[in-house]
């Protein structure tokens, strides 16, 4: 059952990511200012949405599992984290490509560049220590209190970067260009949302079914010990 | 009332059972020698009596409250494998803060008496840090019994104390009993313990394998007990 | 039963906050008196300070300092921080003090909050080396706004010691405790180190506080609230297993 939804999302997600691809090629056009290479943002910003999307996931999943114990929470805060840490590395390096061809350099401490990275790091702190903890519960707890802590932060990097960018004006990656897309381009994205939600939420399965077999090994082969 | 009501207690580190289903009451003025094997599951119970961690499924309730509620903590003592002392205080400070924290009236006058009570009282403004090993283990026994706890926990105690700690320490215990006090001790010491002790609890890989009262053939013999409940007891 | 050497247990509100304060302040004199005899952490940092200002001295032009001295500074105090913190709760699984702690009635969030007000103070006590230090080596008046500065200071020391307190009480019993604290203090840091570098070098440039620089002052304190309320909340799941 849990394999044909697994296959059933990736189904899904190829599909719209498919046709997608038609549309963003062959049928929107050109964006005035940035040319070609405008249509990263079919990617990019998809990629940043369904991002965010994991870590609050991960925020939820963390405080059931401190709540109930139960470490099905755990699992899947875990592999919403690993996942939504995927799509961050995908979001820094397209809007790098992006700097690069717009402004000539791979990096730019543009505000929201800077803010994923800072989300990254930290998230990429969350899955070290779950690294450095054998014991399941323990693991568990311990990382469920970073990863509040994490998103409480990433929550306030957001607003101070906001204010950063109220007191120093820079050029920001920005999709609306002008003020607003016309009506045709912006589809795409939504539709490519829903593509990688359905690919994040298909890894994170997949992710989850890892662990727990993982898990089944490791209690199996204390008890063999024991015997 | 029971001073400890232990019941349907597992604890899972992981999927791993470390405990199953035990389960079994104390009365006040018991001495409870907890036995079992390396591995059984001793201090995992022990430190689940003494609030340092919670069972994932069943309660442990002592004089019919929880133990991490605080006026709880208050009647519990613990002696574990270290000696829960800071070397950089003197004995009488170290005292002194755990009679704080322990809500004492007068942590100073309960210190004093204590030191001299294990006879530390030249060395009350010593760094712990100079001690020698004996005189860490009694100013240890010191701060266990300090606040007068109703509920003593002790985890291999005789292991770690030299002879004349141990003399200190027996004495404490059977005086404690007598004045109605409850103590639990693990240990391997099968010997000294079964002397003491009025029950006895066997815990055989994480389950209660005997939970009762001290039997002659336990006294006449310890290995009786592994013999008996065990069965084929290999590893 | 027995006899009780206690004081009532059923308090009002206000006992049970200054009860709640006299252990705060139990644990914070227990660490702060640990720490004046052997001023192992206090030296180390202190020293640790001073050569890292040495150190960027030699990265920075001098010429170019005023740009970067708020920066810098802060980069000093995070890094010499972190000696500290990280033996706050380390030192506390020496004797299995720790234990004995979490078994006592001693609530939690009092024993966090205890610790973390001795740590506030050490680290104080080198930022007051730091700072002059500082003005001294690179010629850069640091009595301007030294009001100003002051508030900054503590509010910026408080996030650090917060979040490095509750990280080094999350870490204590891991085997890679002096690797993961810095990973996981860093970047949890980093909007308050932001807004403290700004406020630091505006100040030093001669800005005093006012108008835009007030957005920062705000953040600091949220960040200090928010963190200081979830730490105290949750530090009894951490230290309890």
């Amino acid at each position: 059952m849990r394999e044909k939804i697994i296959f059933g999302l990736v189904a899904a997600a190829v599909a719209l990511l498919g046709w997608n691809l038609y549309t963003i090629f062959m049928v929107v056009p050109d964006e005035a200012a940035q040319g070609a290479i405008f249509r990263i943002i079919y990617i990019h910003l998809p990629t940043i949405f369904t991002g965010f999307l994991g870590f609050f996931v991960a925020l939820v999943a963390s405080c059931l599992y401190l709540a109930k114990g139960d470490l099905r929470y755990d699992s899947l805060a875990a592999g919403v984290t690993e996942v939504s840490l995927a799509f961050a590395g995908i979001v820094l390096a397209t809007g790098s490509i992006w700097a690069r061809i717009i402004w000539g350099v791979w990096w730019a401490w543009e505000p929201r560049l800077t803010s994923m990275l800072i989300c990254w790091l930290t998230y990429a702190g969350y899955l070290m220590l779950r690294r450095a903890i054998d014991e399941p519960a323990q693991r568990a707890r311990l990382s469920a209190v970073v990863s509040i802590f994490g998103f409480v932060e990433v929550i306030i990097v957001y607003k101070a970067i906001d204010w950063f960018r109220t007191l120093h004006p820079q050029p920001v990656l920005s999709i609306r260009g002008g003020g607003g897309m016309s009506a045709g381009m912006e589809g795409p994205i939504y539709w490519n949302w829903l593509a990688f939600v359905c690919l994040a939420s298909a890894m994170v399965m997949v992710r989850m079914r890892q662990d727990e077999m993982s898990r089944e090994i490791d209690s199996l082969r204390r008890m063999a010990h024991q015997y | 009332m029971n001073a400890l009501e232990i019941d349907a207690v597992w604890k899972y580190f992981g999927d791993f059972p470390a405990l199953r289903d035990v389960g079994f009451k104390v009365q006040p003025g018991s001495i409870v020698a907890l036995l079992g094997r390396n591995g059984a599951g001793k201090t995992t119970l022990l430190r689940i009596l003494a609030g340092l961690a919670k069972p994932s499924k069943g309660s442990v309730k002592i004089y019919g409250s929880e133990v991490r509620d605080e006026p709880t903590r208050r009647r519990i003592g613990v002696l574990g494998h270290g000696i829960s002392l800071y070397d950089e205080l003197t004995a009488t400070e170290n005292l002194v803060l755990f009679g704080k924290l322990y809500g004492l009236d007068d942590p100073a006058k309960r210190a004093h008496q204590w030191l001299e009570r294990t006879g530390l009282e030249r060395v009350r403004d010593g760094l712990v840090r100079e001690f020698s090993r004996g005189m860490r283990q009694r100013l240890a026994v010191a701060r266990t019994f300090l606040h007068d706890p109703e509920v003593l926990l002790f985890d291999e105690p005789f292991t770690s104390l030299d002879d004349r700690a141990i003399a200190v320490l027996h004495s404490l215990i059977t005086d404690a009993q007598q004045r109605g006090r409850t103590v639990i001790m693990s240990t391997h010491q099968i010997r000294e313990a079964i002397e003491l002790a009025t029950h006895v609890a066997l815990i055989r890989k994480g389950q209660l394998a005997y939970a009762g009262e001290r039997r002659q053939e336990m006294l006449d013999d310890p290995a009786w007990l592994y013999r008996t409940f065990e069965g084929e007891g290999a590893s | 039963m027995s006899e009780s050497v206690f004081s009532a247990s059923s308090a009002s509100p206000r006992e049970t906050f200054f009860s709640f304060l006299r252990q705060v302040l139990t644990i914070a004199a227990k660490d702060l008196r640990a720490e004046w005899r052997t001023k192992e952490a206090l030296n180390a940092s202190i020293a640790f300070s001073l050569v890292m200002l040495v150190l960027f001295s030699f990265a920075v032009d001098p010429d170019a300092m005023p740009d970067f001295s708020g920066g810098l500074l802060w980069l000093v105090f995070s890094f010499a921080g972190a000696l500290v913190l990280n033996r706050s709760f380390a030192r506390e699984t020496q004797n299995d003090c720790l234990d004995a702690l979490v078994a006592s009635p001693l609530p939690p969030a009092a024993l966090f909050m205890g610790k973390a007000l001795a740590n506030f103070a050490i680290l104080l006590a080198v930022e007051c080396v730091c700072v002059p230090a500082f003005g001294l080596f690179f010629n850069i008046p640091v009595t301007t706004y030294l009001g100003s500065l002051v508030i900054v200071i503590l509010l910026g020391t408080w996030g650090l010691t917060v979040i490095g307190t509750m990280f080094s009480a999350l870490t204590v019993n891991l085997r890679l405790r002096e690797l993961m604290l810095p990973t996981l203090v860093y970047p949890v840091m980093i909007p308050a180190l932001m807004a403290a570098m700004e406020l630091t070098r505006d100040l030093l440039n001669g800005t005093p506080l006012a108008g835009d620089n007030l957005i920062w002052v705000r953040l600091l304190i949220a960040f200090d609230i928010i963190f200081t309320a979830l730490s105290v909340t949750l530090v009894d799941i951490v230290l309890v297993g």
